[in-house]
């Protein structure tokens, strides 16, 4: 490797008089002073910059709203039908991506379950087979029983349900967010029931 | 003077490049590595250079929005002159980008060209290949169609599995709380932006340490790497039995990267632009989403991992394979290069590439999913109900209603989730198939609930018709005794016994 190259500045053939040294100093010094004033502003451009990018993020359901999804003729008892809103939170320009669909099953008179239609495997659209009474994911191949209840394939949980409610005739749900694993569709409070028990214990 | 000259001159005097340009050129370079395998690389930058020049062109017509994105792909497909040409070269310019670094980082692993002292030449390499397959995944997003639409949807489920930040991170990464406009925006400034601009400055990074430490020698079997010696014997090499980077090995590099462009622009006219496919409206969920043939490995991996693991696989794998990358020329960066001394390697690359195109070939024919008109596409094939009874042939028409085809194949045709079904009756007893229809199990849904009393016997007296001629069906032999209610054998049991 070649040898190290002297720096200028700490070469012993520059200048060494007094004068050249205070003014070498105060010149280093003022370099070191450029730096942290560039580093204090940086800091100061860099928070906003940081809360701009991170703007998306907000709390756990801030997202939601209580959506219509039609009068409640739409939807017969014991049939399972695709239905579809506008997210709340969406832009001119999101165009059809601002759409959402759902499965409602309206199980009797005012009870219905309202399905996202995201695999909770990884979030392909399931589809609903009313004969084999089954809704089937594309992608790798997760299958569920028409309560959504996991019936096959690698999902690690039933298909997400959103909290509804029924008012002056108009099925409500409240939504507003893609369903994930850690963001549920409907909005968990508390803690999670034990495996084999339908009601949280606690909360 | 010619005025020409002049002009260059004048230019000279002023930026005075001639130098330090004409020394990088006909800088020395080991006679045996003026070599067909050492294209690779610079193939590698001239795609890069491709990609940017039609990239730059296709934004000319793109527009990145997810209301219009779509309908400006099929502009640029339909309506503007050779659209479909620029499309067809920026989307298989990817793929033999793609390929062409995969190629060149194998080359570069066999010939130990990461050891000492090309560590960093190394870790920039792995950090252009994350990147590039970066650009491919964020290109396809851009080719805003269903694909593109649920691979968001399948990276966010991804994302949210990191826990405690998972919904903060799913929110980050969309841009807002749905796949939408957001969503596609952020793609975009990643893909024509924030990553190649990196990527130019990480590979001039990497081109100029291959520049300063000098291109990997041809490696021979027995020759080690040592710290204090290496730099000496391979100056040694270039200098005494060295030709001109410029022109002893430049022509080959310059023929390839000729070809490899030819190659990308035929492709691009014989078979055309990659997508779009179905526009990206999620309320039809008649679709069946598939990654780019290059990601369509873990497309695979996320189908076969247990649920019990798959979270932490999904997070870890990735973490544990970029750090042995990167740690790879710090723990056997010294002593042999040769592929011919190095078992190790040579299995390991074998391992990989059997293991990727495993998972790739997988992933063309996805056995692991329903098919979802596999009911509905083709018939029950006529031979397995010719001669039937009307029982039997009733149960043929449970068995196609029922969806049951989705995962069962007949006559080679349906899903292949589960098993085939052409001899199932020699596989499984009358009760086996009663009791599997109704409970499920192995990963087959229960029917218990949809199917009447009726109609599982229907479907079951249609199995139990499908087997060969010659080959008797399964049977469970203490059934003839409970149906005859005749408990004693006709042989003491203990005759039977040898």
């Amino acid at each position: 490797m070649s040898p190290e190259q002297n720096v200028p500045g700490s070469s012993p053939h520059s200048a060494a008089t007094t004068t050249n040294q205070a003014l070498e100093s105060r010149r280093s010094f003022l370099f070191k002073v450029s730096i942290a004033v560039n580093a204090l502003v940086a800091a100061a451009i860099a928070t906003p910059v940081i809360g701009y990018l991170l703007g998306p993020i907000r709390k756990k359901g801030a997202y939601n709203s209580w959506i219509a999804l039609g009068p409640l003729s739409d939807y017969h008892e014991g049939e399972t039908v695709l239905a579809t809103y506008r997210n709340p939170d969406t832009n001119q320009w999101d165009g059809d991506t601002g759409k959402v669909a759902c499965y409602v099953r309206r199980e009797a008179a005012d009870t219905f379950t309202v399905f996202a239609v995201n695999c909770a495997h990884l979030g392909c659209p399931v589809r609903w087979f009313p004969q084999s009474e089954l809704f089937m994911c594309p992608c790798h191949g997760g299958v569920y029983y028409s309560n959504g209840d996991r019936a096959a394939g690698p999902p690690e949980r039933g298909l997400f349900t959103y909290d509804y409610h029924v008012t002056g005739g108009k099925l409500m749900i409240n939504a507003g967010q893609m369903p994930t694993l850690a963001n549920e569709a409907k909005l968990v409070k508390g803690i999670l029931p034990c495996p084999g028990t339908s009601k949280p214990t606690i909360g | 003077m010619p005025w020409y000259k002049q002009a260059y001159d004048w230019v000279e005097r002023r930026v005075q490049l001639e130098g330090f340009v004409k020394e990088s050129a006909e800088h020395p370079v080991p006679r045996k590595t003026a070599s067909w395998w050492y294209v690779f690389g610079s193939a590698s930058f001239v795609l890069l250079l491709l990609q940017i020049v039609t990239g730059i062109l296709l934004a000319l017509g793109y527009v990145p929005s997810a209301g219009s994105a779509w309908a400006s792909l099929q502009v640029l497909n339909h309506d503007l002159p050779l659209g479909w040409f620029l499309r067809g070269m920026h989307g298989w310019g990817s793929n033999f980008m793609v390929a062409i670094v995969l190629i060149h980082m194998t080359q570069v692993f066999l010939f130990g060209a990461y050891k000492f002292p090309r560590e960093l030449t190394w870790i920039l390499g792995v950090f252009l290949l994350l990147m590039t397959l970066g650009m491919a995944f964020t290109g396809q997003v851009l080719r805003f169609d269903q694909d593109s639409y649920w691979g968001l949807g399948i990276g966010a489920s991804i994302v949210s599995r990191v826990p405690f930040v998972g919904r903060e991170l799913v929110q980050f990464m969309l841009g807002g709380p749905i796949i939408a406009g957001a969503t596609l925006t952020r793609f975009f400034t990643l893909h024509v932006f924030v990553i190649p601009a990196t990527m130019l400055a990480f590979a001039s990074l990497h081109t100029w340490l291959v520049l300063k430490l000098g291109i990997n020698e041809w490696p021979t079997p027995g020759r080690l790497v040592k710290r204090e010696t290496y730099i000496q014997e391979y100056n040694e090499l270039s200098h005494k039995d060295g030709v001109a980077f410029v022109p002893g090995a430049v022509w080959k590099d310059a023929m390839f990267a000729a070809g490899i462009v030819l190659a990308v622009a035929i492709c691009a006219l014989m078979f055309g632009p990659i997508g779009p496919t179905g526009v990206p409206d999620p309320t039809i969920v008649q679709t069946a989403p598939k990654p780019d043939y290059f990601f369509l490995w873990i497309y695979t991996a996320l189908a076969f991992l247990p649920p019990s693991i798959e979270t932490p696989v999904i997070l870890i794998a990735p973490v544990i394979g970029i750090g042995i990358m990167l740690a790879l020329p710090f723990v056997a960066g010294l002593g042999e290069k040769s592929w011919h001394r190095r078992p190790v390697a040579v299995i390991l690359v074998m391992v990989l590439a059997v293991g990727f195109a495993t998972l790739t070939h997988l992933g063309t024919y996805v056995p692991w999913s329903p098919q979802m008109d596999g009911w509905s596409a083709d018939p029950v094939p006529i031979h397995f109900v010719d001669g039937t009874k009307p029982l039997e042939r009733q149960g043929a028409i449970v068995f196609q209603e029922k969806q049951c085809r989705n995962c069962h194949q007949m006559g080679g045709l349906g899903g292949r989730r589960g098993p085939s079904l052409d001899y199932v009756a020699t596989r499984l007893t009358e009760d086996q198939l009663v009791r599997q229809v109704i409970q499920g199990g192995g990963n087959m849904p229960a029917y218990g609930k949809t199917l009447s009393p009726a109609q599982v016997t229907a479907l079951v007296a249609f199995l139990e018709t499908l087997h060969p001629a010659h080959q008797p069906i399964a049977i469970d032999a203490s059934r003839h005794v409970a149906e005859t209610n005749n408990p004693a054998p006709k042989e003491p049991v203990e005759a039977i016994r040898p």
